[in-house]
């Protein structure tokens, strides 16, 4: 018997009025993997993390995670079930610290039963976010606002963001855009890191690294599944050449 | 020795504003306390500074959704008037103790910031701020013509609290100073529940939807009941303050219902800093005061608090104890 798949998404469409963003698309993840998604701009890979991470409904199809029916749940539930997202745009708290952006983030997962205790009671999730402030290598900021930080010290604030609620599949969207080659090799070394205990899922525009670091490649283009395979595959597809490799990188 | 020496900070560093703020800001309550116990000695009135005790809990308890939540609501008149009238028609109506009363008062308030909130909640932005506009108006017209219990138009009289009897403790409440510290333990608890709300994992998290909704929901919080409990806690606040306000008028005016004072309490945050915890006082007292001032030489006081109030936005858009406070923190 084949073992379930962590995420499925069966037959997702999701339009914006009259105006298609994807159309029937099909895709499991197996527990574990490392996959990318690319495609042009526009191609709808926003839009397909956002109904993977319950940010949006999708118009038809259905999403289920370790086999539960989640479609249309509100955004919270995902992430209680296990499912966290970090934003194309860094989004991030800009006038709290970075440590309490990254408690904030912790917070929730034991916040329900103590809500209305003390902060400083709940030291677990203090030290949840200093830990995670040392895996992405930001424990020397700990205490700067965060909208003071450099733009690559962001997104790996949004990395440890997207970590704090102990998610079993990780969504990254464009993790590396922006970053300077220094900052990405940094960001690839910290994804593969997080991948070796969790599934994690990108969408990246920087071929060479996703051709990399990818164990699967999944190509999206106006909406539609325009290929599934492993890099090598991916890379001698002639439908996949013939849209996006050609046109050299996005 | 050298140890003792490293332990021990010298008087100078002790005087270090940063370190002097940092103990104010760790015992705020007290801190508050403390100044609002001897205000009525810096006052020209005693009732110059009830209104101040009253005003700025209804700021308080407002900012804890403007300043805190990040949610600008025009309708908080309603909290501040039904918690008024509750405790009013309680009094006046029922014939019930004060206590009672004040009970019946946070009753009113809370039920209105419940459905207030739950209604305006789905909205954001601006659309936020006239649903709530909209809704407090609503309730403003219900009691406007509520004339057997309300009084309607001339307000509600014979709220009579002349004096209060607790044990052995007898106070006249005739006399402005006794009423003042009858009022302040009020806020004194007021206060203590709020800092203590500020201090759990709820008051961390509304200061995360101010600053970014969309990455508090992708943290795995339900916003939206957050927000909702936010306004209704606020409501306690706002009510209890309408409430102190009804007893030490005796009197509930409509006009606490209409939305000139959803109007005020805005500028009193904003004067007094928003999001900090006693700005809200210091807004209220520098509204009260000017309107005091200017009131006695010109009957076009709200002009002259409106360029004030511009002037100050303008050039201290912290407000005034929240740019005091990022002086001293510098
Ligand atoms: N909220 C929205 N409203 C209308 N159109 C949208 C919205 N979100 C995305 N789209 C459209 O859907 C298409 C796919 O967008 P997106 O998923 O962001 O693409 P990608 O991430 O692959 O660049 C684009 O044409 C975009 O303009
Ligand atoms: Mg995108």
């Amino acid at each position: 018997m084949m073992e379930e798949p962590i995420i499925r998404a069966e037959g997702i469409s999701r339009r914006f009025g009259g105006f298609v963003a994807l159309r029937e698309v099909s895709l499991s993840f197996r527990s574990g993997e490392l996959a990318s998604i690319i495609g042009p701009n526009g191609a709808g890979k926003s839009t397909l993390f956002n109904i993977l991470s319950g940010s949006l409904a999708p118009t038809d199809g259905r999403i289920l995670f370790e086999g539960n029916d989640v479609t249309g749940l509100p955004q919270h539930r995902f992430v209680h079930a296990g499912i966290s997202k970090s934003f194309q745009i860094t989004n991030v708290f800009p006038q709290l610290s970075v440590h309490e952006n990254v408690r904030v983030a912790a917070q929730a997962m034991v916040a329900g039963k103590n809500f209305w205790s003390r902060r400083s009671r709940l030291i677990e999730t203090d030290e949840t976010a200093r830990a995670l402030l040392v895996e992405v290598g930001l424990e020397g900021v700990a205490r700067r606002r965060a909208g003071e930080l450099a733009h690559g010290q962001q997104r790996a604030l949004e990395i440890a963001m997207a970590m704090a609620c102990e998610p079993r599949l990780l969504l990254l969207d464009e993790p590396t855009a922006g970053m300077s080659p220094e900052e990405t090799k940094d960001m690839v070394q910290l994804i593969e890191g997080l991948a070796r205990s969790r599934t994690v899922i990108l969408v990246e525009h920087k071929m060479k690294m996703v051709l990399g670091i990818s164990q699967r490649v999944i190509v999206l283009h106006h909406g539609e599944l325009l290929a599934d395979g492993t890099p090598d595959q991916i890379r001698n597809d002639a439908n996949v050449k013939r849209v996006y490799l050609g046109q050299g990188r996005h | 020795m050298k140890s003792t020496a490293v332990a021990t900070p010298s008087m100078w560093e002790r005087m270090d504003p940063r370190r002097l703020m940092g103990g104010v800001s760790q015992h705020r309550v007290l801190a508050s306390a403390a100044v609002l116990a001897v205000l009525p000695l810096l006052v020209p009135y005693p009732a110059l500074a009830i209104n101040v005790l009253i005003y700025g809990l209804f700021a308080a308890g407002f900012n804890l959704v403007f300043g805190y939540t990040g949610l600008l609501s025009l309708g908080h008149a309603a909290l501040f008037g039904t918690g008024a009238y509750g405790c009013g028609i309680a009094i006046a109506v029922l014939g019930l103790p004060w206590y009672a009363a004040i009970l019946v008062g946070l009753v009113f308030s809370t039920v209105s910031a419940a459905l207030i909130g739950g209604l305006a909640i789905r909205t954001r932005g601006v659309y936020f701020g006239m649903v709530t506009l909209a809704l407090a108006q609503c309730l403003y017209f219900l009691f406007y013509q509520w004339v057997s219990v309300t009084g309607g138009e001339s307000g509600l009289r014979g709220v009579m609290v002349p004096s209060i009897d607790i044990g052995p403790i007898h106070l006249d409440l005739f006399d402005p100073v006794q009423k003042y510290y009858f009022l302040l333990a009020f806020v004194v608890l007021a206060l203590m529940a709020f800092s203590r709300i500020l201090d759990s994992p709820f008051g961390a998290v509304i200061e995360g939807i101010r600053e970014n909704e969309n990455r508090a929901r992708a943290s795995g919080y339900n916003v939206w009941f957050l927000k909702w409990m936010s306004f209704v806690l606020s409501g306690l606040f706002c009510g209890l303050a309408g409430a102190l306000n009804a007893i030490h008028l005796g009197v509930v005016s409509i006009d606490s219902l209409f939305y000139t004072t959803s109007g005020t309490v805005v500028m009193m945050v904003l004067l007094g800093g928003m999001g900090t915890f006693f700005g809200p006082f210091v807004g209220a007292a520098a509204f009260l005061s000017l309107e005091d001032i200017t009131a006695n030489w010109t009957s076009h006081w709200q002009l002259i608090a409106g360029l004030v109030f511009i002037a100050c936005v303008r050039f201290f858009p912290r407000g005034i104890w929240g740019s005091i406070l990022a002086r001293l923190r510098a």
